[in-house]
């Protein structure tokens, strides 16, 4: 039985320094304030590269022990202890954490390498490294907490760095939004997750990844899918993914290096790494499985179809994102034959699609910080090597062999036909038209930054980035060029994860030759890169948006209108509920209370006319009185 | 002589006390016709005393006295104290403590 094997079974004191050094980069820039600005850019950049060490370390740690016993634990302190509910906070470092650490250190610190260049000129940029370490120490411990408690600890600190991060230029209105929309939207998931502990808790008693994995199987199915359906919501609200996406496009207004490292390669992933790890959960639960898998393939054809139509380049990358991350889900949600693939494209999208919002952000930083692709055009003769590290990104995510993206969305594809049945045609063919909307918007985005006319003002004086910026996204295009071959040969990711996640599952019959899968792929992503090419290289593309355009590119234009869906269903109904709700305090209760006191003063008024002033009429009174007491007691003696 | 005579005296003397303070104006006069329900009550007790044989009602009577003559000190003084700063002693006119 699967769920006897243990996750751990050595351990290592290495583990809190993974997280403690950024964590400790991020204190003391945020103690240190204005002191450490000369030098808090390189502290926190050199912090973030010695977590990285450690994360080589014990890679090649794990790599010296073998397949079954390559997991190891720290033990922390006990954090919670009441009664029979015991909570130890504590690190696990699998080999599916180790693709997250190494992922999140190394694209994360080649992200503060860009950074340094990037914010130079912002007199905040102390507090940018601050916040970018506290969101590395809050991933690490996201991806190497050892139970859905502490997960949930770093689950909260990555929605913090990722609030404080959209906001971080705040005197800008618009951008203060769109950090409070992260971060609402992000509550609704987190929701899921709490959701989630609490079932775990009230079920099995433990909220340990090994203590729910011991009780994973059929007789808990019913716990199972509902803990399944709680974790997909909050994936799909950290993954913006369907129908919690509405804030990823938003997130744009952070800086390019965050779009970059938070929301493209590592924060936005933490969905697919929770749904992963969850595995014996969504083993267990067929009906949760496929609720990721529709959510996967409605977010990958939605965020597609968005990309279609912006012509701001870092939103048309988010969207792309989106889209990409819809990949990952659907593969996670496909159980065993899925999870490695998942990873795989993970990994290779972390590189490539940092690679192109660093190039993105390389652009801006040439162009005034202009992000309409329609004001750029020909930019690959001022910036030769932002156009081919964007290129070999390009390549890759459109996944033209030998790239990196080819080997993974093409794995994915091919799981995806392999379902079986109708349900394998129905999602590998979703699978395949995204596909070809992914050649072609993608190809719209190249061909508009960097080929046809040149569209930009006068004032504007393109100009490749200093060295600082471009080394760290030649190092990244390197890995979107070899990674994919590096996962895919000989199924080596799929047999270093295979311990964690697929364990004991046989491959079934394929259902198409996977020949056959990579020829429909390549032929879905010429068809797309074909439609581009006749649409924006035979027409040049137009320096204002077209505004006599079908309904189909206003509706994607407007993102699906899934803003205009979420204001008309949730915030308007909300907001009419808390008016009538004000309504109610402020005229029943409040009038109960206020009536009270009305009626008692208005009766005040009244009788306190009694008050004469006169004191022959109080004697009279007095007199009366007594008449009237010796009256009833002599009627009584009577 | 029938006790019952000073007891109709008694109640005499405390109707005609009580119509005076309520009928009265001047405040000398509403203190005289107080001193004269408490002199009716007085008169009572000691009648009682009489009847009942036992020398409760007059020891009763004798605190009625002390307290009428410490009330004499203290009202007499609010009157004149009135009258300087009012130039009327009419207990009409000092109606200003009222709602």
């Amino acid at each position: 039985m699967e769920a006897a094997h243990a996750l751990a079974s050595g351990t290592s004191s290495l583990l809190v320094w993974l997280v403690a050094l950024p964590a400790l980069g991020a204190t003391i820039l945020l103690l240190a304030g204005r002191r450490s600005d000369k030098w808090g850019h390189l502290l926190a950049t050199g912090l973030s590269g010695a977590s990285f060490v450690v994360g080589v370390v014990e890679l090649f740690k794990m790599l010296s022990r073998d397949g079954e016993s390559r997991g190891v634990s720290q033990h922390l302190f006990t954090w919670i202890n009441a009664g029979s509910f015991k909570v130890e906070a504590g690190l696990l470092l699998d080999q599916l954490s180790i693709c997250f650490v190494l992922l999140i250190t190394g694209v994360g610190t080649l992200i503060h390498v860009y950074s340094i260049a990037y914010m130079e000129h912002d007199h905040d940029r102390r507090r940018f490294f601050s916040y970018l370490n506290l969101f590395i120490a809050a991933m690490l411990l996201l991806v190497l907490g050892d139970s859905f408690l502490n997960l949930y600890v770093g689950w909260e600190g990555v929605g913090l760095a990722s609030y404080l991060l959209i906001g971080f230029w705040n005197q800008k209105p618009a951008y203060a939004t769109a950090a409070k929309k992260a971060f609402i939207v992000n509550r609704i998931g987190d929701m899921g997750l709490s959701f989630a502990i609490m079932i775990a808790f009230t079920a099995f008693g433990t909220v340990s990844f090994q203590g729910v994995a011991n009780h994973a199987g059929p007789e808990h199915k019913q716990v199972m899918t509902w803990m399944g359906l709680a974790l997909l919501l909050a994936a799909a609200g950290k993954s913006a993914q369907f129908p919690l996406q509405s804030w990823l496009g938003d997130a744009m207004a952070g800086p390019t290096p965050v779009s970059a490292l938070i929301h493209a390669a590592t924060m936005v992933t933490a969905g697919v790494y929770l749904i992963t790890r969850s595995n014996f959960v969504f083993d267990s639960a067929p009906t949760a499985q496929l609720m990721v898998v529709i959510v996967g393939v409605v977010t990958l054809l939605f965020g597609a179809l968005i990309g279609t139509a912006k012509d701001d380049i870092k939103k048309a990358l988010a969207a792309s994102t989106m889209s990409q991350i819809g990949y990952m889900v659907l593969a996670a949600g496909l159980g065993p034959a899925g999870y490695a693939f998942a990873i795989m494209h993970l990994l290779t999208h972390g590189f490539f699609k940092a690679s192109m919002f660093l190039g993105a952000g390389s652009v801006m930083h040439g162009m005034n910080d202009e992000v309409d692709m329609r004001k750029f055009g020909r930019l690959r003769v001022a910036m030769p090597i932002t156009y081919l590290t964007f290129g070999l990104g390009y390549l890759a995510i459109i996944g033209v062999p030998p790239f990196s993206g080819f080997f993974s969305k093409d794995k994915i594809i091919e799981a995806a036909f392999n379902a079986g049945g109708a349900r394998g045609w129905i999602i590998g063919l979703a699978a395949l038209l995204g596909a070809a909307i992914t050649a072609f918007y993608m190809t719209r985005v190249m061909v508009m930054t960097f080929f046809g006319q040149k569209r930009w003002a006068d004032d504007v004086h393109p100009h490749e980035s200093p060295k600082l910026m471009t080394a760290p996204i030649i190092i990244l295009s390197i890995g979107s060029i070899a990674a994919g071959a590096l996962f895919a040969f000989g199924s080596s990711l799929q047999l270093w994860l295979e311990p964690v996640v697929a364990r004991g599952f046989v491959e079934g019959e394929p259902a198409l030759q996977p020949i056959v899968v990579s020829i429909m792929a390549l032929v879905a992503v010429a068809l797309g890169v074909a439609l581009a090419y006749v649409k924006y290289v035979r027409v040049p593309v137009e320096a204002v948006a077209p505004t006599n355009v079908s309904i189909w590119t206003r509706f994607a234009r407007r993102d699906l209108l899934q803003d205009a869906f979420n204001e008309a269903v949730f915030m308007r109904p909300g907001q009419y509920l808390t008016r009538a709700l004000s309504f109610f305090d402020r005229k029943v209760v409040d009038g109960a209370v206020n009536g009270t006191g009305a009626l008692f003063g208005g009766l005040s008024v009244r009788v306190r006319r009694v008050q004469t002033g006169y004191v022959r009429t109080y004697a009279l009174l007095i007199l009366v009185g007594a008449a009237l007491v010796l009256a009833a007691m002599l009627a009584a003696r009577i | 002589m029938n006790p019952n005579n000073y007891l109709v005296l008694s109640a005499l003397l405390f109707s005609i006390g009580a119509i005076g303070v309520v009928l009265r104006r001047n405040a000398i006069v509403v203190f005289m016709c107080v001193e004269l329900m408490l002199n009716a009550a007085n008169l009572a007790f000691v009648t009682f005393a009489r009847l009942l044989g036992n020398l409760d009602g007059q020891v009763v009577a004798f605190f009625t006295m002390v307290v009428a003559a410490c009330e004499v000190v203290v009202g007499l003084a609010i009157i004149v104290t009135i009258f300087r700063s009012r130039r009327s002693a009419s207990v009409d006119d000092a109606n200003l403590l009222k709602y």
